[in-house]
């Protein structure tokens, strides 16, 4: 699409106007008009305590969603997110259990727990060419399976570690939430990986046209493989610092993150047909969807109503910028 | 190729459930205390019947080389409304079943609308419905409870003349009204065509939009016929988050397990329903082999990822790379 001898629309605007993703500035732009409504309901919404709380909270679901990201900049999909996240959680705690070293490896077991999700993921997507939205919904009911297994169908009785703790409450900095400093660089790194490495030039290839990234040479196969082990790490990160801002896992913790991880990165103006997007927008969309979630909640809205306006606002901002293609 | 060949090649999918189905229905009842009686073929009946019909309605949409991941929270929505709705007198039970059926419809029509007209991935279009469907069904029934009108209910789950279990004899009228007018009409001819490829069914001027839109529709039909069973069964009504999820999952297991492609254009409903029974009596297995309930989760997943897994074996066939890309 971006012929410099073709006309553009607008051409009259200042540049970094017309560089602007419509998608991203609009999504912004709802972000002010929330923010607004808020302060009109509450007066202490506008106050930096609360905006840095929700910064804190919309961490998490930050970290789950740059995974989510690059899966769907493949034109893939996640959908093992629930118990990747639920098993990174509660393995992490499982490890802290186990003395004074299992302290020590309580997250990186986690986060490799959940690259094992990732890696089965990836080898059906990328070797046995099983849609990933099927394979992913199996991987994540055998995870499941083998989380009812080892917990007896209870809630696990393990406690998060102390590390685990501090990196989701705690404060290095003083003011900045230590969680908000772990989504800035995790979305560092993947800002980085997407915009100035092979891989993610690859996957932005992989995810316009897979045929022609492969004739040009790309291991198509591999770098599917890696984009879903990074989103099983992720996801299981994500759910390891969840477990420490609980400072307990739960079954069902993961639940709450799937659609709300989706609806952050097609927000953002990722194109859910792969290949489009920036992670600038993904920042945009989990600010989103959690001011979003806390409006809900501030006005007391009961779950009900909370999925209703979830469906709806995805399925109305889809509608204002994520339609396919006509096909005539 | 003389024609029955053909016909044996078109259908392998298919008369493969049945034969898994039937291998496994043996095992099951071969090991099961009470041995063949009329009541557990009532009570597999029964428990198999929620997940065919709902796999039916899977089916219609994949055959259009879309997904439906709303139909188990549409079985949800209208097992909530079933639970207000079908009870009374004889004509106002007869309103809230229509008035259940009219729900699956709408809920169907509006996900058509949306994947259609306003040309969405149906993947994130129907999981965003789900969340609405889900959302209403939680307004509804907020707290499991609710009652139905028992001699219905006791007719549709009962036997016929002490030996047919009624459900089953339900889901072949099901399938002679829906499925048979669907599959043998322009329309239906149409969504598999579309199914199998777009451009192609478009160049022949096949009515693509309206064949994926009743495809659609008549799924959120089928998922509400189930979710009006499923109110006969268990007399209540529940808004249950895990349960709509669980049948939206084995939902795709059994249409796999069926032979439908999930690539479109290739497949029958009633190849689904086979799906759905063996998906059921597998899951079933373990109890009459005494093994802790606790088990059961992970060997459906199990069962669903090798299912999945065997869909591969078509990679051998390729003769150039580029085919893998599809």
């Amino acid at each position: 699409m971006k012929d410099a001898t073709r006309e553009q629309p607008g051409a009259w605007l200042p540049k970094f106007v017309r560089r602007l993703d419509p998608a991203i500035s609009t999504a912004f732009a709802c972000i002010i008009v929330l923010l607004i409504l808020g302060s009109l309901y509450s007066a202490s919404f506008l106050s930096p305590e609360y905006l840095l709380q929700q910064l804190k909270v919309a961490s998490f679901l930050g970290v789950i969603s740059t995974g989510m990201m690059m899966v769907i900049l493949l034109g893939q999909i996640d959908l093992s997110i629930p118990w990747s996240v639920a098993v990174g959680g509660m393995m992490a705690c499982a490890a802290a259990a186990f003395g004074p070293v299992g302290e020590t490896l309580a997250i990186p077991f986690g986060v490799a727990c959940g690259m094992v999700i990732g890696f089965a993921n990836g080898i059906g997507v990328a070797y046995l060419r099983i849609p990933s939205m099927i394979i992913t919904l199996a991987t994540n009911a055998v995870a499941q399976g083998l989380m009812v297994v080892y917990t007896g169908g209870f809630s696990p009785q393990d406690s998060a570690t102390i590390t685990m703790r501090y990196l989701a409450t705690g404060f290095l900095i003083p003011g900045v939430p230590n969680a908000v400093l772990i989504w800035a660089i995790v979305g560092a790194v993947a800002t980085f990986v997407l915009t100035r490495t092979t891989f993610g030039r690859s996957v932005y290839g992989i995810g316009n046209q897979e045929r022609a990234a492969y004739l040009s040479g790309i291991n198509t196969r591999r770098i599917v493989l890696i984009a879903f082990v990074s989103c099983g790490a992720l996801s299981a990160f994500g759910g390891t610092l969840l477990a420490g801002y609980a400072s307990k896992a739960a079954q069902s913790m993961g639940d709450s993150y799937l659609l709300p991880s989706i609806a952050a990165v097609v927000l953002g103006g990722t194109s859910i047909l792969g290949g489009r997007g920036s992670y600038l927008g993904t920042i945009a969309g989990v600010i989103l969807i959690t001011l979003l979630q806390s409006i809900l909640s501030v006005m007391q809205m009961p779950e009900a109503g909370r999925q209703i306006t979830y469906g709806l606002v995805i399925i109305v901002m889809l509608l204002l910028y994520g339609r396919g293609p006509a096909n005539r | 190729m003389s024609e029955w060949r053909f016909w044996l090649n078109e259908q392998r999918g298919m008369l493969m459930a049945v034969g898994i189905f039937f291998v496994m229905f043996a095992i099951y009842v071969s090991n099961h205390p009470a041995g063949l009686t009329a009541n557990v073929v009532q009570t597999a009946s029964n428990k198999g019947v929620l997940l065919a019909f709902v796999a039916m309605a899977q089916t219609l949409v994949v055959i259009t080389a879309g997904i439906d991941l709303s139909v188990g929270m549409i079985f949800i929505l209208t097992n909530a409304l079933a639970s207000w709705l079908v009870i009374g007198s004889p004509l106002e039970t007869g309103f809230g079943v229509a008035a259940v059926l009219a729900t699956g419809l709408a809920c169907g029509a509006l996900n058509g609308l949306i994947v259609i007209y306003g040309r969405l991935q149906p993947i994130v279009a129907t999981i965003a419905t789900g969340a609405v469907f889900f959302g209403i069904a939680l307004l509804l029934r907020p707290f499991p409870g609710g009652s139905v009108n028992e001699d219905l209910a006791d007719m549709m789950t009962g036997k016929i003349f002490g030996v047919v279990p009624s459900s089953l004899v339900a889901l072949v009228a099901v399938i002679l009204v829906v499925w048979v007018p669907f599959s043998r009409s322009v329309i239906g001819r149409a969504a598999y065509a579309t199914g199998s490829s777009e451009i192609a069914a478009y160049m022949s001027s096949l009515p693509i939009r309206r064949a994926k839109f009743t495809a659609y529709l008549l799924s959120g039909l089928l998922a509400a016929t189930g979710g009006l069973f499923l109110t006969f069964f268990t007399y209540t009504g529940e808004a249950a988050l895990a349960s709509g999820n669980a049948y939206t999952l084995f939902s795709i297991a059994s249409v796999v397990l069926g032979g439908v492609s999930l690539f479109g254009g290739r497949g029958t409903a009633i190849g689904a329903v086979f799906g759905a029974l063996a998906f059921r009596t597998i899951g079933d297995l373990l109890f009459v082999f005494d093994l802790d309930p606790l088990w059961q989760p992970l060997f459906q997943g199990v069962v669903l990822l090798v299912a999945v897994s065997l869909s591969a074996f078509g990679l051998f066939r390729v003769r150039n790379r580029l085919e893998w890309f599809g």
